[in-house]
């Protein structure tokens, strides 16, 4: 049995159809890279891991308790499962040290000084324990991005979703961002991530999987994907992320 | 080839008409000559303007613009110190007049040099601004519980927002005079349980409380609403249920951005404390009807705005001040 299983799962927008029963298991410790183009469904299937949306049909299952449908304690299953957005969201009127020990504190009860402790911590590993009284509006986007990951860190997930966290950067901040997710992935954190970086997937990732039509078209290892794709939709999509210099 | 040259034609096409240069000079002639309006500032304008209409004669053209920007300015001071100058003018003439007359009925120096009607008309304002005090305290707190409940999702609130909606609803659309009457005169007289032990003032309080509470929910809505959504499922996403998100991380941005408009509507309240003389309070305008009836004048009226005036300009200047701080704030991001 899977960590992460995601079974024939379903889910629309009015007529939309955006999943399509995905179909799709993580191990434990795995790196899921999830590639395709704008609206093939990988933000939507993220967001539905750890229930920002509801499902339609289908189930999803983390380390084997159903973790979709009514009645399921979403508070407690964000708690395991982390997600970083594309677009950083953290908390404008607090300063980074309160963004990162606000869940911590009052989802887990930590009390300040601990949570305290454990965010300068965090920050320090990743060099920005010094910006730990500053606002976010101080901080430049790779910054900002670094602290909504140790954020989502700070609740000790099981999981990580990350969903296009470098899309939003300048290009030259994009590599500072990427370090941490390789950090995390060495350190044997089980991630899912939806992303445009083609070579940063190729490099980090255990699994690939190309989305199209809210389906899971095709997946394998990096080098099955990347360099032998089989299917047509598949090899035209990388060949257009050649062509665009991105791979 | 033709095809081009017709192309190109169409893409450049130029007027035949009398075309403006970009290096003409403007002497602002006719700006200059309505300026002599007001001669003060009208007459160095029409200098500048001629000195710079003859400059361009002796081709020194850079001095012309000089010249003709000169014109240009004093044109425009014209303007502002003119129009000033002349409103003031009328407002003193208008006091002025009638032999006076202006004078006696608004600023009568018998009542207008009383310590006497200052006491009694600062007796009565304590208890406006006792009873904006008080409302202001309860709208902050009742209006964010009113606008809560107004966004409450899901089928099973539907009721409660339904009833906050038309709480909303009905006192936003009465006229606070007739609250004041209906709370003030109707629920003593009915006997209403704990309502009907409250004094005149706390019945005044009641009425504008409901009343500005209706206005300012819907303030405190449009600020929550103005939070991005993605802010909500950030908090969500690291476990945080719904009133914990709203507690630390919507409202406290809805807060930021609603001040100004808070602070506008409580000035609205500030003013609105007047109405509670129709039932019979003695408060600023009941105490200013009757030192006017005394002494035959309106000026204690007079004297009573200049008492709301003490609270509301420095009320004003200070949102002012707070939404420039604010546009900096913004225009810094």
């Amino acid at each position: 049995m899977a960590f992460l299983e995601i079974d024939e799962v379903h889910k629309h927008y009015g007529q939309t159809q955006v999943l399509n029963g995905i179909e799709l298991e993580v191990e434990l410790h795995q790196v899921v890279a999830l590639i395709g183009a704008s609206g093939s469904g990988k933000s939507t299937l993220l967001r539905c891991i750890n229930a920002l949306e509801t499902i339609d049909q289908g189930v999803i299952r983390l380390d084997g308790d159903r973790v979709s449908g009514p009645g399921i304690d979403v508070d407690s299953l964000r708690c395991d499962v982390g997600i970083v957005f594309q677009s950083f969201n953290l908390f404008p009127h607090m300063t980074v040290v309160e963004n990162i020990t606000l869940a911590p504190r009052k989802v887990l009860g930590i009390g300040r000084r601990d949570a305290d402790d454990k965010a300068m911590r965090l920050l320090q590993r990743i060099g920005l324990d010094t910006k730990a009284k500053e606002y976010p509006d101080r901080l430049s986007g790779g910054q900002q991005q670094r602290v909504a990951i140790v954020r989502a860190l700070a609740m000790e997930p099981r999981l990580m979703l990350l969903d296009e966290i470098t899309s939003a950067l300048d290009p030259a901040l994009v590599g500072e961002v990427l370090t941490i997710v390789r950090e995390l992935a060495v350190e044997g954190m089980t991630i899912m991530m939806a992303t445009h970086e083609m070579s940063f997937a190729k490099e980090v990732a255990d699994k690939v999987c190309f989305l199209h039509a809210g389906v899971i078209y095709e997946e394998g290892t990096p080098e099955e994907i990347f360099s032998n794709p089989r299917r047509e939709l598949t090899q035209t999509f990388l060949q257009r992320i050649i062509e665009a210099g991105r791979l | 080839m033709s095809d081009v040259g017709d192309a190109s034609e169409l893409l450049l096409v130029r007027s035949a008409g009398n075309r403006r240069r970009a290096g003409r000079v403007l002497t602002y002639r006719t700006a200059a000559v309505t300026s002599l309006l007001f001669p003060p500032t009208g007459i160095p304008a029409l200098l500048h303007s001629l000195r710079a209409s003859s400059l361009v004669r002796k081709q020194e053209l850079e001095q012309a613009r000089l010249a003709g920007q000169r014109a240009r300015d004093w044109a425009w001071i014209s303007v502002g110190v003119g129009l000033s100058v002349y409103t003031v003018a009328f407002l003193v003439w208008l006091v002025q007049a009638n032999s006076g007359g202006v004078r006696k009925a608004f600023f009568s120096s018998k009542l207008l040099w009383s310590g006497d009607t200052w006491h009694s008309l600062l007796k009565g304002f304590w208890i406006n601004v006792q009873v904006f005090a008080y409302a202001e305290t309860i709208v902050l707190v009742w209006a964010l519980l009113v606008a809560v409940v107004r966004l409450l999702p899901g089928r099973a609130c539907a009721p409660v927002r339904w009833l906050a909606t038309a709480y909303v609803d009905v006192f936003r659309g009465i006229p606070s005079l007739l609250v004041i009457l209906l709370i003030g005169l109707g629920l003593p007289q009915a006997r209403v349980p704990i309502v009907r032990d409250f004094s005149d003032i706390q019945m005044c309080v009641l009425a504008l409380s409901l009343t500005y509470g209706a206005y300012v929910s819907e303030v405190y809505r449009a600020g929550i609403e103005s939070v991005h959504w993605s802010q909500a499922a950030a908090a969500r996403s690291l476990g945080l249920s719904y009133f914990q998100t709203l507690r630390h991380v919507v409202v406290p941005q809805a807060l930021r951005r609603i001040g100004p408009p808070v602070l506008n509507d409580f000035i609205g309240l500030q003013k609105d404390t007047a109405l509670i003389s129709v039932i019979g309070v003695l408060d600023v305008l009941n105490r200013a009807r009757f030192a006017n009836n005394a002494a035959g004048s309106l000026t204690a009226y007079s004297m009573a705005a200049l008492l709301f005036l003490a609270v509301t300009i420095p009320f004003t200047r200070y949102l002012d001040y707070i939404l420039r701080r604010q546009k900096r704030l913004l225009a810094g991001q």
